[in-house]
């Protein structure tokens, strides 16, 4: 059971192949088994899971079932989870337990999905291979000395090792796709405001977007159906009516205009990777695309951009983490001042703290105009450079990541080298595009991903050209050794 | 830009974040190394460019002023470090 599809899931449930008991049984045993190589979860309450799948059992035994009514599905510890701890990854929430569900997670549960339990991720999203947990780093399934990519690295080394069928992630700056690329999984960030941020625990409020990450564009478009939608409770949602993300799955490409920014082709891109997009976009040739040059002249600006607003945002964000409401407070406090420095000096980790200075100087008097106001400048150029492609193309395609899955230990200690991962991804966050990563091939077995860009709101467009790539290619069939080397 | 250890120290007083003395040295050459990398913004003619705060320009949507929420105060607090009598409990801040 632990092989297949959402898709072919939800017909087992409905034809009473087994029931979501067994299915839930199946996923618990196998992180019972296997997690202790890859450390995926943070947590997995199973008594929850349980009577879920007992609930959802009787739903589909009275014919009301939709189609992820009793799949177990893996949450990013970052989304709130009433009365079910949740850590984003750091200390200062480690002993925070919800008293109310994120919108995402009441989507879900309506429509009778399994909460499976909470992955592991970089503390509050921030880092790009999860070695920034407060709950130690999570190892890539397709070679433990390696990282999964980050910050939703968990979601990613659970789907790939087949621990869960899917799971939800969020992307800041390439937070779902980068870990997905590395795991050799698919994984899509909608366009901003699609998906509801109420209950996703906020890092930069103007570039956060939750999304579904699962081993096919078919699963992701589920997944996404359910999670998609307007929330009155988060004012940045979109009110655009949603669409079956389904529904254009199986369209033929033909005549459909892949642009290529001839700057994700060039210096930094790694020659084994370049090998696998070339291949993968002859692939997509022969299926009916067209092939077009294009240009994104300010993409080299998205790195120093990104690096002054995601912390603007992330150091007033995270100014609500005090030790007065909620989560970590320091022992023994000689006077409220002491209170907040030491509650955030111990429950914060160091780049988090890296990020709140960064942020904090940006934003304080006399450097706002230079640095956060020149910023959101940039951001509207290179905002405008997409604008501009997609007068041409329909859809932009190339790299998800500059190079496969590093050493753990490799970049740990060089927050520039870090950062330097996103250099295709974060782009797409400033300007709000839908963004997928998609199976396509593998260097030395590491898998590469390959990135699909899409207008605004065209998300059935880029799930549309996964499925008709994995229809052609079997790079998202193929399962990690540590995974499946034993008996099943 | 280079940034001197005092400025990160009033950077981290704003922030509300104790940095131990040992590591002062080496929060300051990181930060320091993350500004030159950022440094290459000032560079960029962005004269007439309105500033994009939204990537979808969206402005603030506004609802009746009308109350809509019940009260979950016992809820939130419950999760809390200290409280009493309905009250969040800090070190005294007034002798």
């Amino acid at each position: 059971m632990h092989d297949k599809s959402v898709a072919q899931l939800g017909e087992g449930l409905r034809d009473k192949q087994f029931s979501s008991l067994e299915l839930s049984h199946c996923f618990l045993d196998r992180i019972a088994r296997l997690d202790g190589a890859y450390n995926s979860f943070i947590s997995v309450d199973e008594d929850a899971v349980l009577a879920a799948a007992r609930a959802a059992d009787e739903r589909l035994a009275a014919g009301t079932a939709t189609a992820l009514t009793g799949i177990p599905i893996a949450h990013k510890d970052i989304f709130c989870t009433n009365g079910m701890r949740t850590s984003c990854g750091s200390r200062m929430l480690d002993n925070f337990v919800p008293p109310y569900d994120a919108t995402l997670i009441t989507k879900f549960n309506r429509d009778g999905a399994v909460i499976l339990g909470k992955t592991n991720m970089d503390e509050f999203a921030m880092g790009s291979s999860n070695e920034s947990s407060y709950y130690g780093p999570v190892r890539n399934p397709w070679d433990t000395t390696l990282v999964p990519g980050g910050s939703s690295g968990g979601s990613a080394a659970a789907v790939a090792a087949m621990l869960a069928p899917a799971a939800t992630g969020t992307d800041t700056g390439g937070s779902i796709r980068q870990p997905a690329a590395f795991c050799g999984i698919t994984g899509i960030k909608p366009t901003y405001g699609r998906v509801s941020r109420l209950g996703m625990i906020a890092f930069a409020s103007s570039l956060d977007q939750a999304g579904p990450m699962a081993r096919s564009a078919e699963d992701c478009a589920l997944l996404l159906n359910s999670m998609a939608g307007h929330d009155p409770l988060d004012s940045t949602s979109s009110e655009l009516a949603t669409q079956d993300y389904c529904s254009q799955l199986g369209d033929s490409l033909q005549g459909l205009r892949i642009g290529l920014p001839r700057e994700y082709f060039g210096e930094g891109l790694a020659a084994g990777t370049a090998s696998c997009i070339e291949a993968a976009l002859k692939e997509l040739e022969a299926l009916g695309a067209t092939l077009v040059d294009v240009s994104l002249p300010h993409s080299h600006l998205s790195i120093p951009t990104y690096y002054v607003l995601a912390p603007a945002e992330a150091s007033t964000n995270l100014s609500r983490f005090d030790g007065v409401r909620y989560g970590h407070r320091c022992d023994n406090p000689v006077d409220l001042h002491d209170l907040y420095t030491r509650t955030r000096e111990e429950g914060f980790g160091a780049e988090v703290k890296r990020r709140i200075l960064v942020g904090t100087y940006a934003l304080s008097a006399g450097y706002y105009d230079a640095y956060y106001k020149k910023a959101q400048q940039v951001r509207r150029l290179i905002k405008q450079d997409f604008t501009s492609c997609f007068e041409q193309v329909d859809v932009i395609a190339g790299p998800t990541t500059p190079g496969p899955a590093f050493a753990l230990g490799a970049k740990s200690d060089d927050p520039l080298a870090m950062y330097l991962e996103d250099v295709y991804t974060l782009a797409v966050n400033l300007a709000g595009l839908p963004g997928m990563s998609v199976p396509a091939g593998f260097v030395a077995d590491k898998p590469v991903g390959l990135q699909l860009i899409g207008p605004h709101f065209a998300e059935a467009r880029l799930l549309n050209v996964g499925h008709r790539f994995q229809q052609a290619t079997d790079w998202h069939t193929r399962r990690p050794a540590s995974a499946t080397g034993e008996a099943v | 830009m280079a940034i001197e250890q005092n400025e990160i120290e009033k950077i981290a007083e704003l922030a509300r974040i104790r940095i131990a003395p040992d590591q002062i040295g080496q929060v300051t050459g990181r930060i320091t190394e993350i500004l030159g990398m950022v440094d290459q913004l000032q560079a960029v003619d962005t004269r007439d460019i309105e500033p994009l705060a939204n990537p979808l320009d969206a402005v603030q949507r506004l609802r009746p002023d009308e109350v809509t929420e019940e009260n979950h105060r016992e809820a939130f607090q419950a999760i809390a470090p200290a409280v009493e009598n309905g009250l969040y409990l800090v070190p005294r801040v007034v002798e």
